[in-house]
């Protein structure tokens, strides 16, 4: 596709979470815990509330459809201000110092003055109704040219556990966002910033790793289209096929509107139809259920209405998630039935019921009240009317789905959604804290480094600075343990052993030194590291795996081992000479079961062999 | 710093140097709400004092004042109008740390006003600070047939949290309800499900910031009211609706004062209580002060103050008839303040000195129950 023609333009706004000691507001630390240690819940429901300038958010008033009950866990390592029953602690600062870095490593400039926000989010996934945010810096420099318009410092939001269940142990862990301006023109390129962004992030070797710990949202449009943005993309992998989809739904849509315009097809009615008796005797589980069932025709409709405009996803998606906000678990339309326990026979009738022609397509919303179908089918016409307007691409937020397609999920909030905290004070970034800020060294330069100064090869060295491992090789290198045989275990060992089922997470960083200096030196054999991890993770301490896998061999030990073994084969030494050296070090090796190292074996081994000849 | 509102909503502050002057914007118009009514519904009257439940953004200040008054409540609790007609009293828009006696009586004679012009129940919306001191307040100065509903709300109105919402909506509820007495009703657990309703002589805030700071101390909470449902459910202890007739005794001596006792406290800090009218003591465990206190105490009782003990334990009844220093206080001329609560105490001081200037008289009024502020048995509580 040629994506220049077409006027794709792609933004990012990335999410990652910084490894500090304590929250953004308050003093709990920034664990995440397993739901089942959670030892207390309470529930809640929130309202939409007026901004300073007057106005509902058209995101949070969407939330509003539904009043739902949330239910919130929390944690011996969470407090009152994530119960939000508590004003929040002044923000913390070294989050705030990360947040400096970053900035200063885009080449951004500070605000003067930093002023903590309430963003309005009434989902359930912040227990005060907003995201506490604050704009930190402004107008960094991209690679590709394209510009960092800002970094904010926020606080995380709950984990969802289910439904309208939440978990606060992820609630208000500082998170930095970074929003690139609309700079990118191709998938692969959005997905290569993302990269390079990423890759700064870590380098400040103050944020969280693993899956979940970074998200991308992507704001796409194409010049026929609207602006859309996709949340929480977590894998980066997926970052430009979620835009190449995106591209298609736009395309598609636009078509469809199109061919609709052409075909005649319009709104007729605004308001459904009750139908609920016509289903009385329905077989379909869904429609048996509901108390009220409402219809609509949609005439010229038929055949757009299931066509795909996304894999697995169709127009009539489009319908049933704006249907959804209503509370109803979705919609049935002509062009899928009959299907889901819905008759053919029932397909007529309703058809006939309503006085719907054969391009036309009818779309049945049921509920668990007359209010509840009624919203459902108005929903749907709101979406309709959208598919035949002149902006046929509505401006939304959108989720991914696991496949890489996206569903709706609310309006684009506006800036009505953002009133001050004035729990927080504002902090002031004078210039002495400015220039007091150190830029860490990129991870790409470190890599480099790493190649020249260890002999360590360059793609080696780049994954080694992208490991989270990346502070343990440090330590070992400080502590005078090779660099290779750091690199090696890590890079090499561990994802042999991980691959090999080994659950190597078990294996603590200090097991790692431990067994490096064992065999610098000279208590083990690097070619015991395998099995000594093996070891530690099936549960037994390093000294334990070390006592049992590679008893200590002093080196006269050692040497009379070697005699006793050249002694042994005194023909086959006599007869191979220096020859000999390669077959009796696996034997040798067996014999000292991994304490030695290799290079010792070979040298004492060498030593004996030139005594055992010479002396003949 | 000024502070510059960006088109993302963000707020910035940037030195006011680096600003320019251009216009000034038309002048915003407040927006005037209609309310509509049904008139079917029993009219309760919300007489608004200020505080957090009526509060938003000052953005001229960046903090939380109080400026709106009870019709703005209806437009943003939409569900009060299913509850009842309202009549909007707007009497005072003060930070409830403000609170004077003397807004007390406006507070009072304005409510008896409301209620002998037929409301059936009324709502006064109060900051929390203080609530429980004006609960009081209004317990002694107003005999009343109907209920009397103080509500507030610990997380402001301005989010999406707030607790406003269903303190308000419960508060109405138990405003329509069977009940008969000045009440404060407020979140019973964190939990968005069930108000708690106190009496007002026996409620005390006893958290800073939690939904649920108020609680009955030394009683059970008279009733409570079902949010999802709005059901009222009162207990045999509650004083139900028509079992007293209306009568106002706004009356107070404010010369009164509340001292809580601690180790080592100077014997001359009593000097400044001289010519006070009434003194309320906080004191230890079962309502003693050092013995170094007590000849300061006795002048004061010699030149006309009545001082009553009271015990910073909260929960439990003062006797001063076990150890000595308790029988040289009584020796002294302090009275036992029961299990009346130290700030009840005070109110129920000035409203006393304020209706009774016979000392002898007042000291009799102090230890007898007018209205649920002293027990005459304690509660096993098992």
């Amino acid at each position: 596709m040629d994506y220049k023609k077409i006027g794709l333009v792609a933004g990012i706004e990335i999410h990652q979470q910084l490894d500090t000691a304590e929250r953004l507001f308050c003093h709990c630390p920034t664990t995440l815990r397993e739901i089942a240690e959670h030892n207390g819940e309470f529930s809640r429901y929130l309202r939409a509330t007026v901004s300073e300038m007057g106005e509902i958010d058209r995101a949070a008033k969407e939330e509003m459809k539904s009043n739902r009950k949330f239910l919130y866990y929390a944690y011996d390592t969470t407090c009152l201000v994530e119960n939000d029953e508590e004003p929040p602690t002044p923000m913390n600062d070294e989050a705030l110092s990360v947040c400096l870095t970053i900035a200063k490593m885009f080449g951004m400039t500070p605000i003067p003055q930093v002023h903590t926000m309430r963003k309005l989010v009434i989902d359930g996934s912040n227990t005060s109704g907003f995201q506490r945010t604050a704009l930190v810096a402004l107008n960094g420099k991209l690679p590709n040219g394209g510009e960092i318009e800002t970094i904010c410092l926020e606080e995380e939001a709950c984990q969802r556990v289910k439904d309208e269940v939440f978990s606060l142990d992820r609630l208000g862990i500082p998170l930095v966002e970074i929003t690139t301006s609309p700079c990118m023109h191709t998938p692969e390129e959005v997905q290569k910033m993302a990269e390079f962004i990423g890759m700064v992030l870590r380098s400040t070797g103050k944020v969280k790793r693993g899956i979940g710990t970074i998200r991308q949202d992507v704001n796409i449009s194409i010049a026929a289209g609207a602006r859309v943005e996709i949340k929480g993309v977590q894998e980066l992998d997926l970052i430009a096929e979620v835009v190449r989809r995106e591209v298609q739904r736009q395309i598609n849509l636009i078509a469809i509107r199109d061919e609709l315009k052409g075909r005649g097809a319009h709104i007729g009615a605004t308001t459904g139809t009750d139908v609920t008796v016509q289903f009385k005797e329905t077989k379909s589980a869904v429609l048996k259920k509901a108390k009220k069932i409402h219809a609509i025709v949609l005439p010229g409709f038929a055949g757009f209405v299931g066509r795909e405009v996304q894999p697995e996803r169709r127009l009539g998606s489009e319908f049933s998630d704006y249907a959804k906000k209503c509370g109803v678990g979705g919609i049935f339309h002509t062009d899928e039935l009959p299907a889901y326990g819905v008759t053919a026979e029932e397909v007529a009738m309703i058809r006939s019921h309503l006085k719907a022609g054969e391009k036309d397509c009818v779309i049945i919303a049921s509920g668990a009240s007359e209010k509840q179908a009624a919203c459902a089918i108005a929903q749907v016409v709101t979406r309709a009317q959208i598919a035949l307007s002149d902006k046929p691409v509505p401006e939304e937020t959108r989720k991914l789905l696991e496949s890489g397609s996206t569903a709706y999920m609310r309006p684009l909030p506006g800036a009505a959604r953002m009133y001050p905290e004035t729990d927080v004070f504002p902090v002031t970034i004078d210039e002495a804290r400015w220039n007091a800020v150190t830029v860490p060294e990129l991870l790409t330069v470190r890599a480099e480094r790493y190649a020249k100064e260890y002999g360590i090869e360059l793609p080696y060295a780049l994954q080694l600075a992208g490991s989270d491992k990346l502070p343990l090789f440090e330590q070992a290198v400080r502590e005078g343990i090779k660099a290779k045989l750091a690199a090696f275990t890590i890079l090499s060992t561990a994802t042999e052993l991980r691959r090999d089922g080994v659950d190597i997470a078990k294996v603590p960083d200090q097991a790692y030194l431990d067994c490096w200096h064992a065999v610098e030196d000279g208590r083990a054999a690097r070619e015991a590291i395998p099995e000594i991890f093996r070891s530690i993770a099936a549960g037994s301490t390093f000294g334990e795996s070390l006592q049992k896998l590679a008893p200590a061999v002093s080196r006269e030990e050692l040497e009379a081992i070697v005699r006793k073994i050249i002694t042994e084969r005194s023909d086959f030494v006599a007869q191979k000479g220096k020859g000999a050296l390669g077959p009796l070090m696996g034997v040798v090796m067996a014999e000292v079961r991994g304490s030695v190292d290799g290079k010792l074996v070979s040298e004492v081994l060498r030593k004996e062999i030139d005594r055992a000849t010479g002396n003949r | 710093m000024a502070v510059i509102k960006l088109g993302s909503g963000y707020n910035i502050g940037v030195p006011p140097q680096a600003c320019t002057f251009m216009e000034r914007p038309a002048q915003a118009l407040a927006k005037v709400h209609e309310v509509s009514q049904d008139k079917n519904l029993p009219t309760l009257s919300i007489v608004s004092t200020g505080g957090t439940i009526a509060s938003r953004n000052d953005y001229r200040t960046g903090s939380v004042t109080s400026q709106f008054n009870a019709g703005d409540i209806l437009v943003a609790i939409p569900e009060l109008a299913a509850i009842a007609n309202y009549r909007a009293i707007p009497l005072a828009t003060i930070l409830s740390e403000n609170m004077t006696p003397a807004i007390w009586q406006q507070l009072a004679r304005a409510v008896h006003a409301e209620i002998r012009n037929g409301a059936k129940g009324i709502i006064v919306t109060h900051g929390t600070d203080t609530m429980a001191y004006s609960a009081a307040a209004l317990s002694f100065m107003l005999d009343t047939p109907v209920p009397i509903v103080f509500v507030g709300s610990q997380r402001s109105a301005d989010r999406p949290s707030s607790d406003t919402a269903m303190n308000a909506i419960c508060a109405a509820a138990a405003a329509t309800s069977d009940l008969g007495e000045v009440t404060v009703v407020m979140h019973a657990t964190t939990n968005d499900d069930t108000c708690a309703i106190h009496r007002g002589t026996r409620v005390r805030k006893m958290h800073t910031s939690r939904r649920d700071a108020f609680q009955s101390i030394g009683a059970e909470p008279v009733g409570s009211v079902d949010y999802i449902s709005r059901k009222v459910t009162l207990t045999n202890d509650a004083v139900k609706r028509g079992t007293h007739t209306l009568a106002l005794h706004d009356q107070l001596d404010p010369h009164c004062a509340l001292i809580q006792f601690f180790p080592g406290m100077f014997p001359d800090i009593l000097k400044a209580y001289e010519g006070y009218h009434g003194l309320v003591i906080a004191g230890t465990g079962l309502g003693h002060t050092s013995t170094a206190l007590i000849p300061g105490l006795k002048r004061l009782v010699e030149n006309g103050t009545l001082i009553v003990m009271t015990s910073q334990c909260m929960d439990g009844r003062v006797c001063d008839r076990v150890y000595d220093t308790g029988r040289d206080l009584m020796a002294a001329g302090v009275i036992e303040g029961g299990d009346m609560l130290p700030e009840v105490a005070l109110v129920k001081l000035m409203w006393v000195l304020g209706n009774e200037k016979d000392k002898a008289k007042a000291a009799a009024l102090m230890q007898e129950n007018l209205k649920g502020e002293c027990t005459r048995r304690s509660s096993h509580g098992l």
